[in-house]
């Protein structure tokens, strides 16, 4: 048996032999390059690469934290239905909504799908943000529409009626790597349709958004937010073209204006503050922070619907599934390449070059949480890739409504890990804030702005160090 | 990650851990018993549909005798044909969680068999409101049909509420509003009610589809065909022991203990239990355990031969004889618990009820399982996935 260039650790304990194989090639191993970090959420990962890899609880839980998850994942991933119901807990969805469950979008806990063209009726997992010119004058919000609020729910229970339907359709993009190798972009354009209400406000601003996987936002939760404010840039100071700053929110939570960590423009500040968010923008559920239904004036029949109780969500519900969003387990990064040496040689190049095209600058690899109420995410160190900042990332991805400080070109830069599993739980990979994107390196090369010069080193790159960056952002 | 999922039919192994490198040989279980718990596994799922097929027919009969004549006994007649059927769904419910048949992301009919909870208003009138659902809306849904039904469980791409089990049950005791007993749907809702035609349809109809889905599951699994019972027996058998091990184990713990037993338990919601109309709840709960049992000891509805714990025992003789002595206690344990289970969800029964550490006696004895079930994954050298 020769000696493989590089053994990973893991398989150093399978047995006596390897370990002495292993011992060898650790020291040839020591005098090159870190590779990539794998427990990527700290000890809240678990390494089960499967369909399930979004929806497993961290494996630190204590037996009592467990079961109020099993709390969370239910309320979670079960309907809800029409009020009044023999399954009272359960019962208020809408009248207006965009899906019955969070499962419905988030599915096995993962990321939507947008709308397939070629099967109608299946919206599920984008939804459109709705709003007009102007900000609230306390909280900076975006002013919903008066007739449609502040997102378009294209369902109902009976007898409601939808507020509309969700139109997209789809423009080819031509490029050429820099090899000459051509390339094509999906370039949406977004439509209102079916209104229910009569027209929309004349400057309606629309903003597409797929459900993204919710694993990991307990840790991001939990980074300190003076280490978030030390990375942006605000007027970009240090002159590197990369500007990143805090979206300010207010949190009804915390009640308080705070730091947007979550969304696709970090507009929310807390976990709670989203799930809650969540229940009642797109499943029609009220709760504490949202105590009366959606339906704006002109909606008589959504009034008028029986609603599920007052609020429909209790307090303890609404923390019991805000606990399971926490606590779900962060899957670990491949980075070995499960057993092929020159995958694995191939991910750690590419490691080097995230950093190298300045991908790191943004997606930031490494944080440290701090204190928590959950001890299991307190002081863990973690990879998410993320900044959680703002980033002007340039005309072609804008959708040009402004959320709070982010204006209609920024959004805030996503965690990265998981990436490389979504198709395996999600039967499908859409990237990006709308799904746009078919492959990573679509979504790498709809980066502007900021994000141009990066993109453009990846693009000018040659095939190998292209298929090098991929890599290891498929081991994520 | 729970039943709502839309799981795929992904055979081929996804990226694992080294751990998954170690075959079973190499740990003293032998191929000859692994190939014999694999088909022993696959002749047990397909007789177990079998067995429900024929039970669920058998009450297809007779709900279409009650619809045919609605008196008090041949409703009697066809809720006592619904509570056998489902009995024997029950342990099938341990051939899901790894997107078999049952639950494959793009076929799988899990949803439409099983869906819970039961959105009732939009299926039929409920207490505090006279005139919800399909069955009074002939205005847009002039005809219930099959057609109608499954277009309505596809409307919005996810898995809707309004066929499978539980919409049986409901069309026939109704909505249950007492402290005590089940729900006492009156003959008349069949009779004289208002749209009593359109509600014996959909209660024909939906028992109709009912036949058609486990139909489907019985041809997925049946032998010498061209069905996934023949990839699943051609699996590796790492893959195939994955598949199996992972379905036991995610219905022990994350499903059953912590879905069906402890939500319920912790919410005190009195109807946020499975079967809420016929207070079935705790022979679906024993049935689920039977389930588990049943892939451990290799014996299932209408045949037997060689179980999980066979192989166990090949690796580690005292782990499966503690392997099957739980899952045997489990069965023991969740059967004593006092039915129907709603009572002990009312607001003010204490903890020390009986009622209540039943339940949690049957939940603790679960979990202890679960860990064994990783345990013994652990032994063949498996990885599973498991909430």
């Amino acid at each position: 048996m020769t000696v493989p260039p590089r053994v990973r650790r893991l398989s150093t304990a399978l047995s006596p032999v390897l370990l002495a194989v292993g011992f060898g090639a650790w020291w040839f191993s020591a005098s090159r390059a870190e590779p990539p970090p794998s427990a990527l959420g700290g000890e809240t990962t678990r390494f089960e690469a499967s369909r399930n890899s979004f929806g497993l609880a961290a494996p630190t839980l204590t037996n009592t934290e467990r079961r109020t998850f099993e709390v969370g994942d239910s309320f979670f991933t079960q309907n809800w239905v029409t009020a009044p119901a023999s399954t009272d807990a359960r019962d208020g969805l809408g009248p207006t909504m965009n899906a019955r469950a969070c499962s419905s979008c988030h599915v096995l806990d993962g990321r939507g799908l947008p709308p397939d063209l070629d099967d109608e009726g299946a919206e599920l997992g984008l939804l459109l943000r709705l709003s007009i010119p102007g900000a609230d004058p306390e909280t900076g919000a975006p002013l919903p529409d008066p007739a449609y609020g502040g997102q378009l729910q294209d369902a109902s229970i009976n007898g409601v009626g939808a507020e509309g339907a969700i139109g997209v359709s789809y423009e080819s993009i031509a490029g050429t790597y820099g090899d000459g190798t051509p390339y094509e972009l999906a370039a949406p354009t977004y439509t209102v349709d079916d209104l229910a209400f009569g027209e929309a406000h004349p400057d309606l601003l629309v903003g597409p958004r797929l459900a993204p996987a919710v694993f990991g936002v307990g840790l991001l939760e939990e980074i300190p937010e003076a280490d978030l404010l030390a990375l942006a840039d605000p007027d970009d100071a240090d002159g590197d073209g990369i500007s990143g700053r805090a979206n300010r929110v207010w949190s009804a939570t915390l009640g308080e204006m705070t730091i947007g960590r979550f969304g696709w423009k970090a507009n929310t500040a807390t976990v709670r503050d989203q799930v809650a968010d969540a229940f009642f923008g797109d499943i029609g559920i009220t709760s504490s922070l949202h105590p009366v239904q959606n339906c704006p004036g002109v909606q008589v029949a959504c009034a008028e619907a029986i609603d599920g109780g007052d609020p429909e969500l209790t307090d303890s519900r609404l923390g019991s599934v805000t606990f399971y969003n926490r606590t779900l387990a962060v899957p670990g990064a491949r980075v070995d390449g499960g057993g092929d040496d020159d995958l694995a040689d191939q991910i750690l190049d590419g490691f080097g070059l995230f950093d190298d095209f300045g991908c790191s600058s943004c997606h930031a690899p490494t944080f440290t949480t701090g204190d928590s109420d959950i001890a299991a995410l307190a002081d863990q160190t973690i990879h998410p890739y993320t900044d959680l900042l703002l980033h002007d990332m340039g005309e072609g991805l804008a959708d040009g409504r402004p959320d709070h400080l982010a204006t209609g070109s920024e959004w805030r830069t996503p965690p990265l890990w998981g990436l490389g599993l979504i198709d395996d739980v999600n039967a499908g990979r859409f990237l990006l804030h709308d799904g746009r994107a078919r492959t990573i390196e679509e979504a790498i090369l709809w980066h502007g702005g900021e994000a141009e010069t990066s993109r453009e080193a990846f693009r000018l790159a040659d095939a190998g160090d292209r298929a090098a960056l991929v890599a290891f952002l498929e081991a994520l | 990650m729970l039943n709502r999922t839309r799981p795929r039919a992904v055979l081929a192994g996804l990226a694992l851990l080294p751990a998954t490198l170690v075959a079973c040989g190499d740990d003293g279980a032998s191929d000859e018993t692994t190939t014999a718990v694999v088909e022993t596994y696959a002749e047990g799922v397909y007789t177990s549909y079998v067995a429900t097929l024929d039970s669920a027919t058998a009450m297809d009969a007779a709900i279409d005798a009650f619809v045919a004549d609605p008196t008090d006994s041949t409703l009697a007649a066809a809720k006592d044909a619904w509570i056998a059927a489902r009995d024997i769904y029950g342990p099938t419910e341990a051939f899901r969680f790894y997107g078999g048949p049952i639950d494959d992301e793009e076929t799988g009919p899990e949803g439409l068999i099983n869906a819970w909870p039961l959105d009732e208003a939009y299926i039929d009138y409920v207490e505090g409101d006279a005139t919800a659902g399909i069955v009074n809306d002939a205005e847009t849904y002039p005809e219930i049909t099959a057609d109608l039904l499954v277009s309505l469980n596809e409307d919005g791409g996810e898995a809707n509420i309004s066929t499978g089990w539980h919409a049986i049950e409901f069309l026939l005791w109704g909505q249950d509003l007492s402290l005590d007993g089940p729900g006492e749907r009156p003959v008349s809702d069949f009779t004289t009610a208002d749209n009593a035609d359109r509600r014996a349809a959909y209660l024909a109809v939906a028992s109709d589809l009912l036949l058609v889905h486990l139909g489907d599951l019985v041809d997925a699994w049946a032998p010498d065909a061209d069905n996934y019972r023949a990839d699943f027996v051609a699996l590796e058998s790492d893959e195939a022991l994955r598949h199996i091990i992972t379905g036991i184990g995610e219905l022990s713990r994350g499903e059953l203990a912590g879905e069906r037993m402890n939500v319920a338990y912790a919410e005190r919601s009195q109807e946020d239990e499975h079967s809420c109309f016929s207070d079935n709840t705790v022979a679906d709960i024993v049935g689920n355990a039977q389930g588990i049992a049943n892939v451990v000891t290799g014996s299932y509805e209408g045949s037997s031969g060689t179980g999980l714990a066979d192989l166990v025992a090949e690796v580690d003789e005292d782990l499966a004889d503690r392997l099957v002595a739980e899952v045997e206690a489990s069965v023991d344990t969740v059967a004593a618990i006092p039915s129907p289970f709603d009572q002990h969800l009312v607001d003010g029964v204490s903890d020390d009820d009986p009622g209540r550490v039943a339940i949690v006696a049957g939940m603790d004895a679960l979990e202890l399982q679960t860990e064994t079930i990783v345990e013994v994954a652990e032994a063949l050298g498996v990885t599973i996935s498991i909430t």
